[in-house]
Formats: C-alpha cells, structure tokens, sequence
C-alpha cells in the first residue's frame, strides 16, 4: 500500500526560513534527513519526497462558481504548517508506522500518516 | 419458527463459532464490515435451515464455509471480482473439504490485534474487541458503557473503514512489534475487566457481566498465548479479583471493603484456578506488572483474614510492582500494605509524595487510604478531612454513601 507522510510543523516563519538555510549550509554533508531518505531509498519503499516553500508563500485558487480567484495565502490560517511530505509503499499500516517514528523530526511536530486510495478509475492514467 | 433442538444448537454455538466466521474471514478479506456480513448470513442461513436438515456433523466448519461463499459473493455483486485473490477461492475449497491447515488460532490472534490497534481510540479498541472477539451486541455495549446505541455503532463503522482503508492487518505483528502491541492488547482486556469491576458509574448488573466478557477474552489470549507469562497473569489476576465478586457488594448493594468482606463467600474454584495459573506463570521466571499484582492478590486470597495477612510479602511484591510501575496509583496501593506491615506513620511516608504532587486530588481511593491511614495514626481531625475528600471524589453513588458514613462516625 501506498502511504504519505505527512510532516507538521508549529514552525514560525523565522524558524523556518533558519532551518531552510542551515540545510543549505549543510549540503556538502549529510544530515539526519540525507540519512532517512538513503535508508527508505535503500529498504526499497521510497516513491518521493518534497520539502515545501513556507506557508507564507501559498497561494490560493479559490472555485465560486464559474470563478477562479486567486489570493495571496494558504487555503486556511492554521498553526500548524506542512512542511513537506514521503510517499512510500509498504505492505501495512505497521510498516508505515514504524518509516514515521524513524523520522528524524523535531520535538512538537507531527507526522500525520495517510493511506493511499487504491483502484480508482482515474489511476489507470497513471499506468 | 419452531424451537427444535437445532435451534438450541445454534444458540449454544452462536458465540464461540460467530467470533471464529469473524476471525477467519476478516483475515482473508481483509475487512471486517464483509465479514460481520457474510457471517450474519451464514447464521440466517443456518437458523433457516438446521431446524429441518438437523446440526451438520461439524457446524463450525459449515458456517465458516457458507459465509465465506456469501463473502465471496458480495465481492463479485459490488463489481469487486477482480478484488477476489485466486487464493481465496482455492482456500475456501480446501476448506469445505477439510484439508485447509487449521489457522483458526492465528486468524483469533489476528483479529484481536487489530481490534486492538494503537492506530485506534482506546474507547474504540474496547468497543471492537467487545464486539468482534467476545460477540457483544452493539446494544450491550452502548448500555454498559453509557453511550447511545447509534453514537456506538457510528463509532464501529467508523473504525471498520479505518481499518479496511488505513491498511491495519489482521496479523499476528512481527517480532519486533509484538511485546509492545500485546502490551496494548492486555491493556485493553485489563480495561474491560476494570470498568466492570471499579464500577465507575451505570448499571451494575451489565458492569459485572464485562468482567465476566474480560476473563473470557484473557482466556481465550491466554490459550493461544500459553507460554506468555504476563498474559498467563493477567488471566490469573483477573480471576483472583473475580473470586471476590460475590463478597465486594451486601444485600443492598453497598460496597464492603476488603478488611470487612466475608471470605467464606469467595469464589474458591477460581481462587484455585487463579493460583494455578499464577504458579505456572512465575515459574517460567519473566515477571511483569500483571504477574506481580496477581501474586499480591493470591496472598489475599490465601489469608484466613484481613489481620491475619502476609502484609510484609504484600509490602515487598508493592515495591517490585513500584520499579515497573511508578505511578502514583501503585503508591497509594502501596501506602496501605506499608501501613499494614511496618505501621501507619510508614504508610503515610509512602502517601507523602503523591499528596504532595496534587496528580491523584481527584481520586477517591487515595484519600480513602489517607484517611485509613491518619486515624490508624491517632490524628482523628486529620481523617475526618481525608474521609470528607474521598466522598466528594467518588462517582459512585453506593460508594459515596459508604465514604460519608465514615466522615461522619469518624
């Protein structure tokens, strides 16, 4: 089964913006996430992997009708921010469970864990 | 319909044999929703027809085997055929002829892991096992439980999809994961039997019909897990409080504590079952938290009475449970056996910091113990504030009652 790993984060925009910079920094070496992503690219289970721009950065396309709007801004004002996400394909929610509680996440974020649907027309497309 | 023998056959094999269709086809299907389904048809199907046909030599084997066709059919009614793994056809053959190998006891387990997933509420985890491993009634439930049938059900079909969709499997976990998930499955019988037992509130006589249901599912863990030495105890734990069932409450009903109950009126089959489970158990020398709470309520068992109690050993075995298991509810359990074997004034050293912490001021049996404690002390103004404390706290109304009384004679 396919899972998303979903990366929360209280992060402020400040906080953020540090971290982006020290990963930069950090680019000739590697770091706890280098570490990660290697090891669920060598278990076989890595489909992808994104870290996303701040929520500062959003922007919205909001559907009313025959209208697009778009607005500067995430879809809603939350404290809790997406930072970034892993697919991965694994047998079960347990398998899952366990990729999560390896992440290498600071104290006060959340992984939220999210099963793929499976069998939908729509999916023939992607072959 | 006419009430032959078949139909008290069916009765008979109704629980046992439901949870065992359950289990066998939540496994292969991987979906619990088509197994409560198919299983409730084969079950019609069996009503319908045995009162006329007579009991099928293996009944068991006939129910599995008519509801894993009906599952099989409503797999192809939804437009699912190609869902249907080939496996499952060729199984289901091999069942019907009787020469599938007997997973019945991994398909048991397997269901009482994931009804048990961490992935899952904990009231949910309760409702599931209730439901699909011991074969409670949603209506049971609800009742026993204080929650309006439908809001219970919504909750069942809820955690159903969350299962089927979410990928919880209905597996034995692998060996890295299975001290830890069955630690939580444990836990989960512990509950049942707890909220039966503590009584926190609603109808006594469902309430102790859930203790009833927590020393059937320890059983029946207990039978599949034989060499497991915490399961071993958490079954001989739940029947040495059992035994004491009949002496806990009078003829009103009013709770009898401990130092007062009439011990000629404790169950002694399963203080003797109790203990011999207990016995095995330690011998394989892997203790745990329900072992050691077993062995404390063996020796209560064993005394003649309240006075008369190996208190020293009970001290000592509160102790080890204290190392595994620091929590502040261990402690108060703790202060009392303390004041027990080496004197109020030791009991109360015990008490100290839990009071002090403010983490249990709402729990009635510490100040109950507290104030047991201060009048054995010789500190009588002190009691009557702890007794007054411990009926504010408690929730139940018979208890209440009792614990008023005290403040008042105090």
């Amino acid at each position: 089964m396919k899972y998303a790993l979903l990366i929360y984060s209280p992060a402020t925009a400040e906080e953020y913006a540090a971290a982006a910079t020290a990963g930069r920094q950090a680019a000739q070496g590697t770091g706890p996430w280098t570490d990660y992503t290697q090891a669920a690219k060598d278990a076989g289970v890595l489909l992808g992997a994104e870290q996303l721009t701040h929520i500062e950065t959003a922007t919205s396309v909001r559907f009313a009708g025959e209208d697009r709007l778009i607005t500067d801004g995430p879809f809603m004002e939350t404290k809790e921010h997406l930072l970034g996400f892993y697919l991965i394909d694994v047998p079960d929610l347990d398998a899952a469970l366990d990729w999560a509680r390896r992440m290498p996440v600071h104290d006060g974020q959340t992984v939220e864990v999210r099963a793929a649907m499976t069998g939908m027309a729509w999916q023939r497309v992607l072959g | 319909m006419a009430a032959g023998p078949g139909v008290t056959r069916l009765e008979h094999a109704f629980r046992e044999e439901w949870g065992a269709v359950v289990a066998t086809l939540a496994r292969r299907f991987g979906d619990l929703q088509a197994a409560e389904d198919a299983a409730a048809e084969a079950f019609a199907a069996a009503a319908a027809t045995w009162p006329e046909t007579g009991v099928p030599p293996n009944p068991g084997g006939w129910l599995t085997v008519t509801a894993w066709r009906k599952a099989i059919d409503a797999h192809r009614a939804a437009g699912r055929a190609a869902a249907v793994d080939p496996q499952l056809l060729s199984d289901v053959t091999a069942a019907e002829e009787a020469t599938m190998p007997d997973l019945l006891g991994d398909d048991r387990l397997g269901l009482i892991f994931a009804c048990c997933h961490p992935a899952l509420a904990l009231e949910v985890r309760i409702a599931l096992t209730l439901r699909y491993v011991a074969g409670l009634t949603t209506k049971e439930i609800a009742a026993a439980f204080l929650v309006p049938e439908p809001t219970l059900a919504q909750r069942l079909v809820r955690a159903k999809r969350k299962i089927r969709e979410s990928g919880i499997h209905f597996e034995v976990p692998a060996a890295a994961r299975l001290t830890e998930r069955l630690a939580g499955v444990r836990t989960v019988v512990y509950l049942v039997f707890n909220e039966g037992f503590a009584a926190t509130g609603g109808d006594q006589l469902i309430r102790g019909e859930l203790c009833e249901e927590a020393i059937w599912l320890a059983r029946l863990l207990h039978s599949l897990l034989p060499a497991d030495s915490e399961t071993a105890g958490l079954l001989a734990l739940l029947l040495l409080h059992h035994s004491r069932a009949a002496a806990r409450t009078d003829s009103a009903g009013k709770p009898v504590p401990l130092a007062e109950q009439d011990r000629s009126r404790w169950d002694a089959v399963l203080i003797a079952e109790g203990t011999s489970v207990l016995d095995e158990a330690l011998a394989r020398r892997s203790p745990g938290t329900y072992q050691l709470q077993a062995a404390i309520a063996a020796l209560h068992a064993a005394a003649p009475s309240f006075d008369d109690t190996d208190w020293p050993q009970i001290a000592l075995l509160y102790g080890s449970l204290a190392r595994l298991d620091p929590s502040p509810v261990v402690a108060v359990n703790r202060s009392v056996a303390v004041g027990m074997a080496d004197g109020p004034l030791a009991g109360l050293a015990v008490l100290e910091p839990v009071l002090a912490s403010g983490a249990l001021d709402g729990y009635s049996p510490l100040h109950a113990a507290h104030a047991a404690l201060l009048e054995k002390a010789g500190y009588p103004e002190r009691a009557r504030g702890a007794w007054a404390k411990a009926a504010e706290t408690s929730a139940v109304p018979a208890l209440r009652d009792e614990l008023f009384r005290r403040h008042e004679n105090s």
